[in-house]
C-alpha cells in the first residue's frame, strides 16, 4: 500500500475547464490516474479530456463514485471549492492553488472540523505540487517520470525541491512509495506530523524523507512527533540557511518570525530528535541511500 | 503589505479603537501648521517609515513649540531612518505624523497575529508595554497573556474580559478594553490583516485607553478584495528592485552577494542559494519565477537580476513540473538576446522536456555554461565568477 492515493482511486478535478487544469488532467491520465470527471459550476454536461463535467461535487460523486479531488480553482474561489468537496463526501483533496488568503484557510480548517474524524476529508496543500504514488497514480502537477516506485516516503513543503530529491533518488536507483506536498502556505490542510503518521502505518514505506524550510512551527512539531512515535528512519533537509530573518521567501509561509523558525534552528531540533539531516540539497539522495544501507 | 502608523490608526479608529488626535505632514512648515490646528501644548512628531524601533533611532520627538517641531522635522525629512528592523540602509522619511501629546499612566503591549500552530488568530498582550515583544518574551515571559480566537464566532466578550483582568486593568475600564480588543479583532479579520500591533496601548492620566502607536500588516493574497488597502502601498518604503519585481509578478528578495539566481519554486530557490554558499559563493538574490513561466517572464527575471550592479554571474536553475524546460530554454535564449548580460550565465534544467530544453540552449550559439546537477551548477557559477574576476583583473593589469 501507498498512502492517500492508489491506482484505483477515483479522481475528479475541480476547475477542470481551465487551461492549466486541462493540461495536467491529461498528464495525470497518461500517468494512469483514474480521473472520472470534473466540476465547474455552470458547465455541467460538457466533456473535458473525455470525462464528464458536473455543476457540483455532489453530482459528480453521485454519478462517478469519486473519492478524491484535485482543486485547480483560482484563489478567490478555492476555499469555497475545498469546503464543497469536504461537504460532498470527498475523502482526499489536493489543492494546487497558490495565493489563497490566510483567513480563508482558517475558515476552511474550522469548517472541516464539523465532521467527525472518520468522515473528515484529508486535505493537502494549498500551494503544493500534489501527491504521487509512483507507478500507480498522480494527483497533482509533478512530472511523473522523475519518480521510481519504491520504499521512500517523501513529505515536503516545496514542490520543485521535492522533485530535486526524487530525481536524486532516481539517479541512485531508489524509488518512492508516496510523495506528498503539504504546500508553502502558513495555514495548510495537513502538517508534516499528519503525513508522518500515515507513513509510519504504511508497509510499503521503509524510510521517510522530510523536506522543510524556514518559517512556522511544523518542523519542530514534527521533530517531537518523530522522537515519540516514529520507528522508521527519518531523513530531513531544511532549505533557507542563507535566508534573511523577517523576509518572506516566495512561499507565504517561508518567513522567519520567531525563535525556532530559522533553518539552522530547525536542523538542530530535528537532529536532536534522532533525524539524519542532509547538510545540503545536493546530497539529499545520497543521505537517504546511506540511511537505507544502514537500516538493511 | 505594510502600511504607515497614521494609516493603521485611521483604520483602527474606524473600528472603535481610540487614538490621539493627529495629522499628517509632508514638510516641516506643514508639520508646524498641523500642530497649531491640533492645539494643545505638547506634540509628538513621528517619522512615518515601515519599521519598528523608531523611538530609539530618533524618529520620534516630543516638541512643545513651533521652532522645536520645525527643528525635529529638519532632522527627519529626506533622511534615512536606521532602526534595528530596517537594515543598515535604513528607510526614507517623506512624511511625518504630528500627534497631540497624551498623559501616560500605564503602557500595555497588544498584538494580534496569525498563529500557525493553532491555525487561528492569537492575541498576545503584556503589561510591559513600550518594550519590543522579543524583549518582553526574553526578559518578562511571565507577563505575556495569550489567547486564541475561535474563528466561527470571533472574539467573545468574556475572552476579552479575561485578557483585561489578566493585565490587571482597572475594572472601571474593562468595557473600554473589551471594545478595543474586539475592534482590533474585527479590523484584523474583516480587512485580512496578518498582524495588528499596538505598542504601546496606554492608559491615560484621565483614564482612557488609547493606541499610542499602531502597526498593521496585510495578507498580500487578500488585497484583491480590499482595494482601499492596496492604495496604501508606499513604494518609497520598498527596496526598488523588490518593487519592480512585485510589479512584474515575480517574487524577489535582494541580498548582498554577487551570484544572481533565477529559480522556479521558493523551496528550490532557497536550496539553490544555500548550495551557492556551500560552493564558496554568496547569492545576490532570491528569485522565484513561479509556475507557468513563459519566455517573457524569464526575460523579465534576467532584467531584474542584472539591474543589481553587484551581480557577477547568473545561475538559472529550473526543475520543470508546471514549467517545461523547452519554454524555459527559449526564455533564456530570448532574454540573452534582448537583455545585455555581460557576466557568465550558468543554466541547469531538469524535469519535463529536459532534452528539448538542452537542445535549444546548445543550438542558440550563446556562451551558456550548462550543468546537470544542482551542486555542479553552483560550483560552475562560483568558478565562472572567480574566473571572470581573474580575467577582468588581468585585462586591467595589461592596460
Amino acid at each position: 500500500m501507498s498512502i492517500l492515493l492508489d491506482r484505483d482511486t477515483k479522481v475528479i478535478v475541480q476547475g477542470i475547464t481551465g487551461r492549466m487544469a486541462q493540461f495536467h488532467t491529461r498528464d495525470m491520465m497518461n500517468y494512469g490516474t483514474n480521473v472520472v470527471g470534473g466540476v465547474v459550476p455552470g458547465k455541467g454536461g460538457e466533456t473535458v479530456e473525455g470525462v464528464p463535467v458536473f455543476n457540483t461535487v455532489k453530482e459528480a460523486i453521485a454519478a462517478t463514485g469519486a473519492e478524491a479531488s484535485l482543486v485547480f480553482v483560482p484563489p478567490p474561489f478555492a476555499a469555497d471549492s475545498i469546503m464543497e468537496a469536504a461537504d460532498a463526501g470527498i475523502r482526499y483533496c489536493v489543492c494546487i492553488t497558490d495565493g489563497i488568503p490566510a483567513q480563508d484557510m482558517i475558515r476552511v480548517k474550522r469548517y472541516m472540523y464539523r465532521y467527525p474524524k472518520d468522515k473528515r476529508m484529508v486535505l493537502t496543500g494549498p500551494n503544493c505540487a500534489g501527491t504521487i504514488s509512483p507507478g500507480k497514480a498522480l494527483l497533482g502537477i509533478m512530472p511523473g517520470h522523475i519518480y521510481l516506485p519504491g520504499n521512500v516516503g517523501i513529505v515536503g513543503r516545496s514542490g520543485t525541491l521535492g522533485y530535486e530529491a526524487a530525481a536524486q533518488l532516481k539517479e541512485l536507483g531508489i524509488g518512492v512509495s508516496t510523495s506528498v506536498g503539504i504546500g508553502g502556505d502558513p495555514i495548510n490542510g495537513s502538517s508534516f506530523k499528519d503525513i508522518l503518521e500515515r507513513f509510519e502505518q504504511d508497509d510499503e514505506t521503509h524510510v521517510i524523507a522530510l523536506i522543510g524550510e524556514i518559517g512556522g512551527p511544523q518542523e519542530a512539531e514534527a521533530a517531537e512527533y518523530i522522537r515519540d512515535h516514529i520507528t522508521k528512519p527519518v531523513i530531513a533537509y531544511v532549505a533557507g540557511m542563507t535566508a534573511p530573518k523577517g523576509r518572506t521567501m516566495g512561499h507565504a509561509g517561508a518567513i522567519i518570525s520567531a525563535f525556532g523558525e530559522s533553518a539552522s534552528e530547525k536542523v538542530e531540533i530535528l537532529s536532536a530528535a534522532g533525524v539524519t539531516v542532509a547538510e545540503n540539497p545536493a546530497v539529499i539522495g545520497e543521505t537517504i541511500a546511506n540511511v537505507m544501507r544502514k537500516a538493511a | 503589505m505594510d502600511i504607515h502608523e497614521y494609516q493603521a490608526k485611521d483604520i483602527l479608529s474606524g473600528f472603535g479603537v481610540e487614538v490621539p488626535p493627529g495629522a499628517i505632514a509632508y514638510s516641516p512648515e506643514q508639520a508646524a501648521y498641523r500642530a497649531r490646528e491640533l492645539g494643545g501644548e505638547k506634540w509628538v512628531v513621528k517619522a512615518q517609515v515601515h519599521a519598528g524601533g523608531r523611538g530609539k533611532a530618533g524618529g520620534v520627538k516630543l516638541c512643545s513649540s513651533d521652532t522645536e517641531i520645525q527643528a525635529a522635522c529638519e532632522g527627519m525629512f529626506g533622511r534615512k531612518l536606521v532602526t534595528h528592523q530596517t537594515g543598515p540602509e535604513g528607510k526614507g522619511i517623506y512624511r511625518v505624523y504630528v500627534e497631540a501629546g497624551v498623559p501616560i499612566d500605564r503602557e500595555i503591549y497588544l498584538g494580534f497575529v496569525l498563529d500557525r500552530s493553532s491555525q487561528r488568530v492569537m492575541i498576545v498582550a503584556s503589561g510591559e508595554g513600550g518594550m519590543e515583544i522579543e524583549d518582553i518574551s526574553a526578559e518578562k515571559p511571565d507577563s505575556i497573556v495569550r489567547s486564541t480566537v475561535e474563528p466561527a464566532v470571533g472574539l467573545q466578550e468574556f475572552q476579552a474580559r479575561e485578557i483585561a483582568f489578566a493585565l490587571g486593568i482597572d475594572p472601571a475600564l474593562t468595557a473600554q478594553m473589551v471594545r478595543t480588543l474586539q475592534g482590533c479583532y474585527r479590523a484584523f479579520t474583516e480587512l485580512d490583516a496578518t498582524m495588528v500591533e499596538i505598542n504601546p496601548l496606554v492608559i491615560t492620566g484621565d483614564n482612557r485607553i488609547v493606541a499610542l502607536d499602531a502597526k498593521m500588516t496585510f495578507d498580500d493574497n487578500a488585497l484583491f478584495r480590499h482595494p482601499q488597502i492596496s492604495e496604501f502601498r508606499d513604494k518609497s518604503q520598498e527596496d526598488p528592485r523588490e518593487s519592480r519585481a512585485a510589479d512584474r509578478g515575480l517574487s524577489y528578495v535582494g541580498l548582498d552577494g554577487n551570484i544572481g539566481c533565477i529559480v522556479n519554486g521558493a523551496g528550490l530557490a532557497m536550496a539553490t542559494m544555500d548550495t551557492i554558499k556551500l560552493a564558496g559563493g554568496e547569492p545576490a538574490n532570491f528569485l522565484d519565477i513561479g509556475g507557468g513561466a513563459t519566455p517573457e517572464r524569464v526575460a523579465k527575471a534576467f532584467r531584474l537580476v542584472m539591474s543589481d550592479g553587484n551581480v557577477q554571474a547568473v545561475l538559472v536553475n529550473i526543475f520543470a513540473g508546471i514549467n517545461r524546460c523547452d519554454w524555459v530554454a527559449e526564455g533564456v535564449v530570448q532574454a540573452l538576446k534582448e537583455v545585455q548580460v555581460d557576466v557568465p550565465v550558468i543554466v541547469r534544467l531538469a524535469g519535463t522536456n529536459v532534452e528539448e530544453g538542452q537542445k535549444i540552449l546548445a543550438k542558440s550559439g550563446l556562451p551558456i555554461i550548462r550543468a546537470t546537477t544542482l551542486m555542479e551548477a553552483a560550483e560552475r557559477s562560483v568558478g565562472a565568477w572567480k574566473n571572470d574576476l581573474s580575467q577582468a583583473t588581468r585585462v586591467r593589469a595589461v592596460k
